[in-house]
């Protein structure tokens, strides 16, 4: 009864945040639907026994990506109500094409059935006795999936290169510390002695 | 009784919701890089759902891959609107042909 409540309270949250995702006029507060969208879809993944990924969810998205999302659009001057200009044009087409997308998801996912030999379960079941749906996971992804898990964190990798790549800007006009020239200097160059007679200054 | 169908529902629903914020907002790309994170949620809770209904943890593992994916592409998107901004002042991505040399 109370998984039947959660369900309906974690999923209409979660499809009226996503409306108002893409209906805000604000795009910070669309960012902060957003987050509320991935705090309901991780309840969802709780009710479905993935509580590892529920709170994957949470940190990576909430934690980094919405953040990402609303430091980029507080951190550029855009005028946000000259791009809604003309948006309503689109309007007849977007419902167009997501009501054919709806109606043929959901025809799908109503006379959907399982194949020969898959055996789906009326009821969750958790994980194997004495494990936990963490060690579940792990188990698996460590061992299985090795080689997808390693490539994954390539993945990381080139995005993170790719995104400093793209927005590091060599500036003129600021004195930064160049190790190279530091390292080239030598005493003959830059040092030199005087002996100047008393009382006289020393001309540099 | 809530069963598969109820959370394929849900996440068709979601899907269809990130189609149709990409077409609304078409010259932000901002709400469209938010579109596309509702359409890869709506997948994972597509895999979540089947893996727990299937009693096979797979379903969990390669959400999580589709997670990484999609914090790669809003790493990479964003920086990509960050330079584009800073090239042409706005976000409005209707003109983004003009860049092609």
């Amino acid at each position: 009864m109370t998984a039947t409540f959660a369900f309906w309270l974690f999923a209409i949250t979660l499809l009226t945040g996503g409306l108002l995702v893409i209906t805000s006029k604000n795009p910070v507060h669309s960012v902060l639907w957003l987050i509320v969208c991935f705090f309901n879809a991780a309840g969802l993944f709780i009710l479905l026994g993935a509580e590892f990924l529920a709170m994957l969810l949470v940190i990576v998205y909430v934690g980094a990506v919405a953040v990402l999302f609303l430091f980029v659009v507080m951190m550029l001057d855009i005028d946000f109500r000259a791009l809604r200009r003309g948006t309503l044009q689109n309007l007849p087409l977007g419902l167009f094409v997501a009501g054919v997308i709806l109606v043929e998801t959901l025809l799908v996912a109503s006379g959907w059935q399982a194949g020969q030999g898959v055996i789906i379960h009326e009821a969750l079941a958790g994980p194997p006795p004495g494990m936990s749906n963490t060690q579940w996971i792990g188990s698996q992804l460590y061992t299985r999936y090795v080689f997808v898990f390693s490539m994954s964190g390539l993945i990381l990798l080139a995005a993170m290169i790719g995104a400093i790549v793209l927005t590091h800007r060599r500036r003129v006009g600021v004195r930064k510390q160049d190790i190279g020239v530091q390292v080239a200097r030598t005493p003959a160059g830059t040092v030199q002695t005087a002996r100047p007679a008393l009382g006289e200054g020393v001309k540099l | 009784m809530i069963g598969l169908s109820h959370y394929l529902a849900v996440s068709a629903a979601l899907f269809v919701l990130g189609v149709f914020g990409i077409f609304l907002n078409r010259r932000n790309i901002i709400i469209i890089l938010m579109s596309l994170e509702l359409i890869l949620l709506s997948v994972n809770i597509n895999l979540v759902a089947f893996s727990a209904f299937l009693h096979q943890v797979h379903g969990q593992i390669f959400a999580m891959f589709v997670l990484t994916v999609a914090a790669g592409e809003a790493a990479i998107g964003l920086a990509i609107l960050v330079i584009y901004f800073r090239n042409r002042g706005t976000v409005a991505v209707d003109q983004a042909d003009l860049m092609k040399g």
